[in-house]
């Protein structure tokens, strides 16, 4: 059960080293209280799934990388190669000479149908070495311009071509004070067109990555580099082969039974009854909970806490809206591990807040001549918006 | 990896530009450790073929016209139609050999007759033949007491075509590259104890430069102006964590096509011999770029409305250090209500040669109208006399109302700073959003 992960912009590809590197270097790690033949079946399965094997015995990555520029390509190529560990495929790359210069506009309608050819071609080379194809794993940031606008193009190929695979998009949301001005606008184009084309969306938000390094790990000068890292540890401990429910020991088809922050197709849901919106909210209200338990002590660990009704919508009963993953092998050295990926309100403030300043900027019509340079136009914007306020209105009524 | 094309006008253009050229390949062989001796004028030409020849192109642009006779109107229209074709052949030899041309820098002064009317006259042909190629022009403005008294025509007449053919423009005036000079000078003489100046750290200093030039009369001040383009450039030829092209320059500094004027400040102007630089040392940094001091502008950015602001930054800055300064400067600076964290950021890992970091700051800020509303003020005195202007109007093409549309387009550029500061001190309200029926 393949994944192939696309790695797009100068995000995607720092990441993308990061998690490759954290799931190989798990993957070698000690197997804890689990038995020699769980880890050797462990170990394998985390092979196939990320990694596809080289005559001389060096892993390499189920990874495509595509950047608008080649400082960051180049860089990625050579720190995997470095590691000795693993390395990306030789004619796994699509790189240009100049970036997108962090313009949705012009990575989704300029190098997008300009290079399209080329790099579904470089992806289907890679889907046609998986024995068995699960899906994609597409990782971008949302405030440039490559990641962002080539990332939406891509994706919606990869839903034309290969509509019955799962698509999965890992999105950075950047950091709430600037990385980059228009970041706002790229992130609602780039989200109400994800909207359309991908499976399921997780979210990872630079601010609380940030937080988490500060206040947690007590990292004193953070760099990206240790942002990433961490990231690359979340997504690898959600990641990993973990038990299937008839408890033998293969993975699941999709890695995620349920996925972080899903976008329903609206006519999949029941009819919405009117809630006031002064309901007395303690909990971020849930559509969906998963728990990934590693390590010691999988077996015997109390899980009741999540399957409180309260913590869900009313029209879902918490059995089907919980589900809990577990493997006695432990994660990258920890004794023991949880994680938790959720589909819940924790979206709504972050994607308010984006739509409420994108909307701000857009009634002044700054920057918008810079987009309508490349043919996105004022009605796509709008079309953005409106996408997103129903998506937000969606979760305010659960 | 893109190529840019720099484009030297006039003699302070050309006086720039060779000290950029220098630095430049200080700053690269310092990274490829390659011994670059002293050596020849001829010879840098062939050096330049070697490492740089990825990165800068190599033929540079030299107007050696002299005798526009500080006459915008000879440089444009005169020379400009005389030497057209010769340049735009030069410019295409130029793009031929570039692998992917990005950009062209234009160095030129605005109160002289080559660098602001050629200068200004090239605009437009670049625009023509590069639609896809980005204008930046660095254009250094007069001050009030420049020597040439026909300064104020030539700068209008010059601002009106930056309005209509640059994609970006940084206005330097010598009055702060001076200034600057005198504060460097009073630091290294100052004799404090136990402070000494790293000579190659002076932002004003050609030390361990490839030509040993002689020493020209501004060669301190245009030192300055180098460094600010090799800063500019820096991430889009060095590795970083977050990279930032120079495309992105444009796109995110510029909200309106024709608010494009940039406020630039450098810093350190020097580095001092002591190695540690604990954090505090870090954060001055910050603070010193939205010093006046460290401006390449006279303005009052603190004062006036900023519509977007952009921190390169080099050396071992990570970002957390960049998030922690941009919060604590944040309260004392005013944003324009949508733009609140009008902030673009770059971390680019090669730090200037003799600095363990630095940073450059542009910003988009009303504070530029003071400067182009004593240039209209200046102008006026002279144009509502009549005095000079014969020598305008004597060249073939010119007439009077070239003039007076180079006054309403700078009037009209203006007005719309005018109404950007209006809503300065309006509270920001959030506007209404879209209602969708469930």
């Amino acid at each position: 059960m393949s994944i192939v992960t696309v790695q797009l912009g100068q995000c995607g590809n720092q990441i993308g080293f990061e998690v490759f590197d954290a799931l190989l270097s798990d993957s070698h790690s000690s197997q804890g209280l689990c038995s020699m033949r769980e880890n050797e079946a462990y170990q394998a399965s985390c092979k196939e799934r990320f990694f596809s094997e080289e005559e001389n015995g060096v892993p390499i990555a189920r990874a495509v990388l595509v950047d608008m520029e080649p400082k960051v390509i180049n860089q990625t190529l050579s720190k995997a190669a470095q590691s000795g560990q693993w390395k990306y495929g030789q004619h796994a790359c699509f790189c240009q000479k100049q970036g997108s210069g962090n313009n949705w506009a012009y990575g989704y309608s300029v190098h997008g149908p300009r290079h399209e050819e080329s790099i579904m071609n470089i992806i289907r080379k890679e889907v046609e070495k998986c024995d068995s194809f699960s899906g994609f794993f597409i990782i971008m940031s949302m405030a440039g311009g490559t990641g962002s606008g080539l990332g939406a193009f891509v994706t919606q190929n990869l839903e034309d071509q290969y509509s019955n695979s799962l698509k999965m998009n890992q999105i950075i949301w950047p950091y709430g004070t600037g990385e980059v001005i228009v970041q706002n606008y790229n992130s609602i184009l780039t989200l109400s067109h994800l909207y359309r084309s991908s499976d399921a969306l997780l979210l990872h938000e630079n601010d609380a990555i940030h937080k988490i390094c500060a206040k947690l790990m007590n990292i004193k000068q953070i760099s990206f580099s240790d942002i990433n890292q961490v990231l690359a540890h979340q997504l690898g401990s959600v990641f990993q082969p973990t038990y299937s429910a008839e408890s033998s020991f293969h993975y699941r088809r999709n890695p995620l039974g349920i996925d972080r922050h899903v976008w329903p197709p609206l006519s999949g849901l029941p009819p919405l009854s009117k809630m006031s919106l002064n309901k007395d909210l303690h909990f971020n209200t849930s559509i969906a909970n998963l728990v990934i338990l590693r390590g010691k002590d999988v077996q015997s660990a109390d899980v009741e806490g999540f399957k409180d009704p309260a913590l869900y919508t009313s029209w879902l009963k918490p059995v089907n809206a919980f589900n809990v993953w577990k493997t006695q092998r432990a994660f990258s050295k920890y004794e023991k591990s949880a994680v938790l990926v959720s589909n819940s309100q924790f979206l709504v403030k972050p994607l308010d807040m984006i739509v409420g300043k994108a909307w701000n900027m857009f009634a002044s019509k700054a920057y918008i001549h810079q987009y309508t340079k490349f043919g996105i136009e004022e009605e796509d914007f709008l079309d953005s918006f409106t996408s997103l306020e129903q998506v937000v209105a969606s979760y305010c009524n659960l | 990896m893109t190529q840019s094309v720099v484009v030297q006008v006039g003699q302070c253009g050309n006086q720039i530009g060779c000290c950029f050229w220098d630095l430049a390949l200080r700053e690269h062989a310092a990274v490829n450790q390659a011994v670059l001796i002293d050596m020849e004028e001829g010879v840098v030409n062939e050096i330049l073929q070697g490492p740089l020849r990825d990165v800068f192109d190599t033929k540079q642009l030299i107007t050696d016209i002299s005798g526009s006779g500080n006459n915008w109107a000879v440089g444009h229209k005169v020379f400009g139609s005389l030497y057209q074709d010769q340049i735009l052949e030069k410019f295409r030899k130029s793009a031929e050999h570039c692998d992917c041309l990005q950009c062209f820098f234009i160095i030129h002064s605005m109160g002289g007759g080559t660098g602001s009317g050629l200068g200004t006259f090239l605009l437009k042909v670049l625009e023509d033949e590069f639609p896809e190629v980005y204008r930046f022009v660095t254009s250094i403005y007069p001050s009030g007491e420049d020597d040439v008294i026909t300064s104020p025509y030539n700068s209008i007449l010059a601002m009106k075509e930056l309005n209509e053919h640059a994609d970006c423009v940084l206005p330097i005036d010598n009055q702060s590259l001076f200034d600057i000079i005198s504060k460097i000078d009073l630091m290294v003489n100052s004799g404090k104890l136990g402070t000494t100046v790293k000579p190659k750290s002076l932002v004003t200093s050609s030390s361990g430069a490839l030509k040993k030039q002689h020493k020209k009369p501004f060669d301190a001040m245009n030192n300055i102006v180098a460094n600010l383009l090799l800063n500019l450039t820096s991430s889009a030829r060095f590795e970083g964590s977050l990279n930032m092209d120079l495309n992105e320059i444009s796109m995110n500094l510029v909200p309106f096509p024709q608010l494009h004027y940039l406020v630039s400040s450098l810093t350190p102007l020097y580095t001092l011999t002591d190695v540690n630089i604990p954090p505090r040392r870090l954060d001055q940094m910050f603070s010193d770029a939205f010093s006046k001091d460290h401006q390449l502008l006279r303005a009052d950015p603190k004062h006036s409305l900023y519509l977007a602001c952009a921190l390169m930054v080099r050396g071992n800055v990570q970002i957390s250090d960049l998030r922690r300064n941009i919060e604590r400067l944040k309260p004392s600076l005013q944003f324009v209500s949508w733009n609140q964290e009008g902030w673009k950021t770059s971390l680019c890992s090669v730090p200037p040669v003799g600095h363990s970091h630095s940073l450059l700051a542009l910003a988009n800020n009303t504070c530029v109208k003071p400067t182009f509303m004593e240039l209209k003020e200046r102008f006026m005195r002279l144009y509502k006399k009549k005095a000079h202007l014969h020598h305008y109007l004597q060249v073939e093409g010119m007439e009077e109302s070239c003039f007076t549309e180079a006054v309403s387009s700078l009037s009209a550029l203006i007005q719309e700073y005018d109404q950007l500061d209006a809503t300065k001190n309006m509270p920001v309200q959030d506007l209404p959003r879209l209602s969708i029926a469930m």
